[in-house]
């Protein structure tokens, strides 16, 4: 599903690289944690995987593919397959809650039937039922974060990526967000999240791979935050 | 593709950008209208070149009784003398296409026609205007061969070329027509940079919906088109307006001040008109389809 092999990353006009000859493979259906200190490189991983950046050296491989070789007019097909959530929501101020989900379908085209039909379904998925015509500024900051994970899941991806989806949130709301995020993946979809939330790492148990300074430094199936605590 | 959510979008791109939009339709329409004007003085050049090279004549002035010329001094041109002249004339066909032979009376009417509306016409007497010879030449640049055979004979005043004075004339149009053209061309490169920084903003200014629907797999051309349509559609407008106004400048100072005031000259008709009015569209669109296209290779790529 996801394979890095002898990944290194270094940023243009940096010296240290923010990935360091990281290899390690997720398997379909698999549901993991990536935690590290801040700098770490967590969100170069994940950026690696949506092929918004591109390896220094090494091959990224996704979905079957090279994303080295990919060329540009595939990547629009690619990440199609992949959702993606944020610590801050990224989304649209000025669109309701069902706008904001059927534009993620309207730009790639979608038919107006099928989006009518689907929109519907997907914020029962994530409990928005009753809240479609709200705007974002009259949600709660967990309700926002079920609006992102409606977008990144109405087109049942393959892979959904979460860059401290729970960074913003108090630990009631995170406990939802994670019911929700399980849920998709026991629906599977192979999710792969970044988090300095502790508890909800050691409650979860599953996979977690630790970076520090670009360096897979731990690699653990049903694992906790960190040893040291 | 879903054409009303991309109408939408284009339709919010404008009025979200109301102003620069606004800019661009004139900055479009000043500039595309100076091209077309342009155009349109070249098109009534060559017009006039038509109309004035067609009839062109090269006169051959006989002297009268008061010419000064050394080869006046016999006095008044004899008749041996003209009609030795017509049968030299006659003598240099196929060069020499019409000879026609103007009187002094003759000279006089056509002079009263054109200074009937000039007190100029009151002092002047039939004597006074020279008889002379019109010659038509089937290749007007062969002037010298008529001119060396004529100039300084007996009973020849002076042999005139009219091309020469056109020749001048024309000359000055022409720079002024190029000076126009490069004015046009500089304003339409104002025009590109100012497109450019048009879709710069409203690239920046859409910046969260662009990074959202790179994030959901929308295509490159998605994310491009409605901006590159809005600078079309910008454009479009901006030429539509241009073209409007060249239509009044053909109708109101073409049509309605010089065409009767010059009477002497022709004028260009409708077809040249119709035929710069596509150019200026397609210009224009080009022109706006083009920077966006480099703007947003830059500003929205994937
Ligand atoms: N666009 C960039 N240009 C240059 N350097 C960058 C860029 N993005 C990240 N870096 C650097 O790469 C390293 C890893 O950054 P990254 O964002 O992957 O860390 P992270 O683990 O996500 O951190 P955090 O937990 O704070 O989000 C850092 O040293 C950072 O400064
Ligand atoms: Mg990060």
């Amino acid at each position: 599903m996801i394979l890095f092999d002898h990944v290194t990353k270094v940023y243009a006009n940096q010296q240290r690289p923010a990935l360091d000859d990281v290899s390690l493979e997720i398997e379909k259906g698999e549901f993991v944690f990536l935690v590290g200190p801040s700098g770490s490189g967590k969100s170069t991983f994940l950026r690696l995987v949506l092929r918004e950046e591109q390896p220094t050296k090494g091959q990224v491989w996704v979905l079957g593919k090279e994303l080295n070789r990919l060329s540009n007019w595939k990547i629009p097909a690619l990440r199609r397959q992949i959702g993606t959530v944020f610590q801050d929501f990224r989304l649209l101020p000025n669109k309701t809650v069902a706008e904001n989900v059927a534009f993620a379908l309207e730009v790639i085209g979608k038919p107006s039937a099928h989006i009518k039909k689907v929109v519907p379904e997907v914020l029962e998925v994530v409990g928005l039922e009753g809240k479609e015509g709200r705007r974002p500024d009259e949600l709660s900051g967990g309700e926002q974060q079920r609006v992102a994970i409606a977008r990144a899941f109405v087109n049942r991806p393959m892979i959904l990526i979460a860059d401290e989806p729970t960074g913003n949130l108090d630990p009631g709301t995170s406990v939802g967000i994670m019911k929700l995020l399980d849920r998709i993946n026991r629906l599977g979809t192979t999710v792969v999240m970044s988090t300095h939330d502790s508890q909800i790492v050691d409650q979860m148990r599953r996979r977690v791979i630790e970076l520090d300074g670009g360096h897979v430094v731990r690699d653990q199936s049903r694992g906790v935050y960190g040893y040291a605590r | 593709m879903r054409a009303t959510f991309v109408a939408s979008e284009v339709g919010n791109g404008l009025r979200r950008n109301l102003t620069m939009t606004l800019a661009v339709i004139i900055t479009v329409a000043v500039s595309l209208g100076l091209f077309g004007a342009s155009l349109l003085v070249r098109a009534q050049v060559s017009t006039m070149k038509d109309f004035w090279f067609d009839k062109v004549e090269v006169s051959i002035f006989l002297c009268s009784k008061g010419s000064d010329t050394p080869s006046c001094a016999g006095g008044a041109v004899t008749a041996a003398q003209r009609d030795q002249i017509k049968s030299d004339l006659e003598g240099l066909r196929p060069l020499v296409e019409e000879i026609y032979y103007e009187s002094k009376a003759e000279a006089y009417e056509r002079f009263k026609e054109q200074f009937k509306n000039s007190p100029i016409v009151d002092n002047v007497t039939e004597s006074a205007l020279p008889e002379s010879f019109r010659v038509k030449l089937s290749d007007p640049t062969q002037y010298d061969v008529v001119a060396s055979a004529f100039e300084g004979r007996p009973g020849i005043e002076q042999v005139n070329d009219q091309r020469k004075v056109l020749d001048k004339f024309f000359q000055i149009l022409g720079g002024l027509q190029l000076i126009a053209l490069l004015i046009a061309l500089v304003m339409l490169v104002v025009t590109v940079l100012l497109i450019v920084n048009t879709m710069r903003v409203a690239a920046f200014s859409r910046r969260r919906e662009t990074s959202i629907m790179r994030l959901v797999g929308a295509s490159n051309f998605y994310i491009q088109l409605p901006f590159l349509l809005e600078a079309a559609l910008a454009a479009a407008i901006g030429a539509v307006l241009a073209i409007g106004g060249l239509v009044l400048m053909k109708t109101i100072i073409v049509d309605g001040v010089l065409a009767p005031s010059f009477q002497f000259t022709a004028f260009v008709g409708w077809d040249a008109i119709w035929a710069i009015a596509p150019i200026m569209l397609i210009t224009g669109i080009a022109l706006a389809g083009l920077a966006a296209f480099f703007t947003l290779r830059k500003y929205l790529r994937v």
